[in-house]
């Protein structure tokens, strides 16, 4: 792609070596180096997803027997409101833009650093900030909220947890995430390389400024929404409350403005994760470049008009109903598109098959589950039926987890060599891709089959009818629990004792492939100059 | 036939989804999964650039839209009936609450189990009485939010004889997941009996009540039983010792209590002018340990109900 050669033992330090201002801790903390910032994502963002995925494996646990088992009901509430909140703020919300597109997204785009690295950790602190109030809560009288991460009113408002601080974290959290939206977009269109257009542009870089847009403008709403059930709460001036006139829905309006098109934060990234693998791995260009770009960019439009497909059982007139029906479904046809052109683009490649690509296909297999149950929740007459029970559930952790996650963990496979100059031991992560996918689709997998059996979600305990399916789920997660230990405990092992890695050990074509592992401090040796495609296999051009 | 009339059509349209979706999957995954053997380096060492082809993504563009535009169109139709309610429909009441169900009959009459005739229309008209909380009969496929101050309503038929459990869907706090209740139906004869029966008790009680200025009926236990079940006490107040979220009706009667009133801890005896106080004022004086949970009873228990509760919390020893 650039035409200077590939340095394959670079000459200067790595920014890994590089002495700064600081050492320790604090040239960590105090970094404004895009690739530091991204690891200081990555480790936080990390922690919080192993607290937050214990916290799921005690509330399966609860589920094992019928009636009491581990804890009460006040626990409970609290336990799965606190795995919702640290999984979607803290944890799938940043993900993806936070780790790899910080450490990334300049690479790819061959510049030096993102536009505005000091708002770089900015978003950071920020971050941390929101985090620790969060986690304040646990220490305060009404300790932990009890509402589940959606905070809908009147219950928010009545509840005696400490509901105004956690909705004050999740405000300052929001903040972080525009910051980092503004960044990328300003990144994008201000600091491409020479020669970088807009089409030559790596298409995790285009689901990146998809998603920076959403952020931008998007986020507020949230903002604005939790600031409101702060005021409601101190000083009841009856904006969602209907003993004082308000009106409840309005707040799930409000919420679901910001909330739904979230959900397209959290995946539009790991879709340009996938989109970079994939081509990579079968050394050929992909398939339909500029539909998938304009498929990024589409998803975000129509994924803002469908909010109130949340809302079909709320009480909203039923002609609102069927309009939000008929626009969620034109969401399915940019992702089926995105899922055809990676099919596609295996087709006649000369095809690697090594870990990223595993966890990439797998993600897209999980993922398609995942669209189609949501297809049967657009439908409406389902909708009434399955909404609020765990076919929900099992739904949204087809699509986040079973999409986001494991494009994200497909990246972090990706990336690794180039993050840490260090290659993992391989078949480690076989076996625990193996734990995770038979782990997933039994808790999953079973939690669908409950939901349209009628069992209800953010229930402490249940019926008889449900107990076996119950019993099944909880056995898988301990297998998808296992499998998470053995791949991060694989990774930790290959920072310190891997195999050195090379500049390009999977000939990638992209930018980041051109220049050392670790990369220097300033990522390139000289400016490069880009001439072709983002995905410019040569030999398969011959 | 189905549980309900709309039991068959939305497990018929579901069935239909899955299927397409099933085959679509599985169509995908096959594809993918030979496309990694047939396609590997080993193979097929030199790979081709194909970099597009305007014909098929059109064609993979128009066939989902037109798949999703059935599954809207298939969908859309029942929903319609759905929300298209019968005039001749008989009206039933539903109050959700923290954490029971109250059902009210056209004329007047109140019950914790809902009783109904197979084979005519039913609509329910939800209201709440504190946060949302969701109508749900699993069996029947529905169910729609019941929203404090928004007037929600859902219909059915009932197809077939038999007792259906209705759960709370909206999360709604502790005991949540103990908002549970059921749904007799019985043909129609059946019904009449009991609904004539059921109705001539509460007539006859509402004329003692009449009567109660003349002649003053008394209180009775066994219908401050009936109370406490029907007024949702039992949800968070327990008949046997155990904790729940207030204080168990166990014993309750004449026990020495200590109860924080503004902040500061008093003794007090459960007599019967403390028990009119909790349940028209819980949160003036809240008994140690425990959360100021209870919502006012005024305009919902009376004066009335208040005499038989005590009547029937005497009996509880």
């Amino acid at each position: 792609m650039a035409s200077h050669a590939i340095d394959v033992q670079n000459a200067q330090e790595n920014y890994l070596e590089v002495k700064g201002r600081w050492s320790g801790i604090l040239s960590w903390i105090f970094s404004t180096d895009h690739k530091r910032i991204g690891i200081l994502y990555l480790v936080s963002i990390a922690f919080f997803f192993i607290v937050a995925a214990t916290i799921g494996i005690f509330m399966r646990l609860e589920q094992l027997t019928m009636g009491p088992t581990l804890m009460k009901p006040e626990v409970y509430n609290r336990l799965f409101t606190l795995h919702g909140v640290i999984m979607i703020f803290l944890f799938i919300i940043p993900g993806i833009p936070a780790i790899l597109g910080n450490f990334f997204l300049p690479i790819q785009i061959g510049a030096k650093d993102v536009a505005f690295p000091r708002l770089n950790l900015l978003s950071w602190w920020l971050f941390m900030i929101g985090a620790t109030l969060a986690i304040l809560t646990l220490f305060l009288p009404g300790g932990l909220p009890d509402t589940g991460w959606t905070f809908y009113a009147p219950y928010s408002i009545r509840t005696g947890s400490e509901v105004s601080l956690a909705v004050f974290a999740a405000f300052i959290l929001g903040f972080s995430s525009i910051l980092t939206g503004l960044n990328f977009v300003t990144t994008v269109h201000r600091m491409r390389a020479p020669g970088m257009s807009f089409f030559r542009m790596p298409l995790f870089v285009w689901a990146l400024y998809a998603t920076a847009w959403i952020q931008i403008l998007a986020t507020p709403m949230v903002g604005i929404t939790l600031l409101l059930i702060i005021v409601e709460r101190l000083l009841n001036i009856g904006i969602f409350d209907p003993t004082q006139g308000g009106d409840p829905i309005l707040y799930q309006h409000l919420f679901w403005i910001y909330s739904h098109p979230a959900v397209y934060i959290m995946i539009l990234p790991g879709f340009g994760v996938i989109s970079e693998i994939i081509p990579t791995f079968s050394r050929r260009t992909i398939f339909g470049y500029k539909l998938i770009a304009f498929s990024s960019l589409s998803i975000a439009i129509f994924g803002s008009l469908v909010w109130a497909h949340h809302m079909f059982v709320s009480g909203q007139s039923d002609l609102a109903n069927i309009i939000f029906s008929f626009l969620t479904f034109f969401v399915a046809i940019p992702t089926a598109i995105k899922v055809f052109n990676w099919v596609a683009t295996l087709y006649k490649g000369s095809i690697r098959f090594e870990p990223p690509l595993l966890f990439a296909l797998s993600s897209i297999f999980l993922f398609s589950i995942g669209g189609f149950t949501g297809l049967m929740q657009a439908t409406l007459p389902i909708n009434v039926h399955i909404h609020d029970t765990y076919f929900v559930v099992g739904h949204f952790h087809y699509t986040m987890f079973g999409g986001t996650i494991w494009a994200l963990i497909a990246g972090i496979l990706y990336w690794f060599p180039k993050i840490t100059g260090k290659m993992y031991n391989k078949k480690w992560i076989y076996v625990a891709w193996a734990f995770m996918f038979i782990g997933f689709n039994t808790l999953y997998g079973t939690m669908l089959y409950m939901g349209w059996k009628g069992m209800p979600r953010r229930y402490y305990d249940h019926l008889p009818e449900f107990h076996t399916d119950h019993v099944i789920a909880t056995v898988g997660s301990w297998f998808l629990y296992t499998g998470i230990l053995i791949l991060v405990s694989t990774l930790i092992y290959a920072v310190y004792r891997g195999t050195k890695a090379d500049a390009n050990p999977w000939g990638g074509t992209t930018l980041e492939w051109k220049t050392s592992s670790p990369p220097p401090l300033e990522n390139f040796e000289k400016e490069p100059v880009v001439e072709h495609e983002p995905y410019y296999h040569e030999e398969a051009i011959r | 036939m189905g549980a309900s009339n709309f039991t068959n059509s939305v497990d018929n349209i579901f069935l239909f989804i899955l299927a397409v979706s099933v085959a679509l999957l599985v169509g995908i995954t096959i594809t993918m999964i030979y496309f990694i053997i047939r396609y590997n380096h080993k193979r097929n060492p030199r790979a081709t650039d194909i970099p597009g082809n305007v014909t098929l993504e059109v064609v993979w563009t128009v066939i989902p839209l037109l798949i999703v535009m059935g599954f809207f169109y298939y969908g859309y139709i029942d929903y319609k009936q759905m929300r298209d309610f019968p005039d001749d429909a008989m009206q039933i009441k539903v109050t959700g609450r923290m954490w029971s169900w109250l059902y009210t009959y056209p004329n007047g009459l109140q019950t914790d189990t809902l009783y109904l005739p197979v084979g005519k229309p039913v609509t329910v008209n939800l209201e709440s009485m504190d946060v949302i909380h969701s109508f749900y009969i699993p069996a029947f496929r529905l169910k729609m939010d019941a929203v404090p101050g928004v007037p929600t309503k859902m219909w059915f038929t009932v197809e077939k004889p038999g007792s259906y459990q209705v759960l709370c869907a909206e999360y709604c706090g502790d005991r949540h997941s103990y908002m549970l209740s059921k749904i007799v139906g019985m043909p129609q004869a059946e019904f009449d009996k009991w609904y004539a029966s059921a109705s001539a008790e509460i007539e006859a009680q509402q004329a003692g009540t009449e009567e109660a200025g003349a002649a003053p009926a008394g209180p009775s236990p066994e219908k401050g039983a009936r109370l406490v079940k029907l007024k949702g006490c039992v949800a968070c107040h327990s008949l046997d010792g155990s904790r729940l979220v207030g204080p168990s009706f166990k014993g309750l009667f004449g026990k020495t209590e200590t109860v924080i009133v503004n902040g500061k801890e008093e003794q007090i005896t459960a007599d019967e002018d403390y028990i009119r106080q909790s349940i028209l004022e819980p949160s003036a004086a809240i008994v140690k340990g425990y959360p100021p949970a209870m919502p006012p009873q005024r305009n919902i228990v009376t004066d009335d109900d208040i005499e038989h509760i005590i009547a029937y919390l005497k009996t509880l020893k």
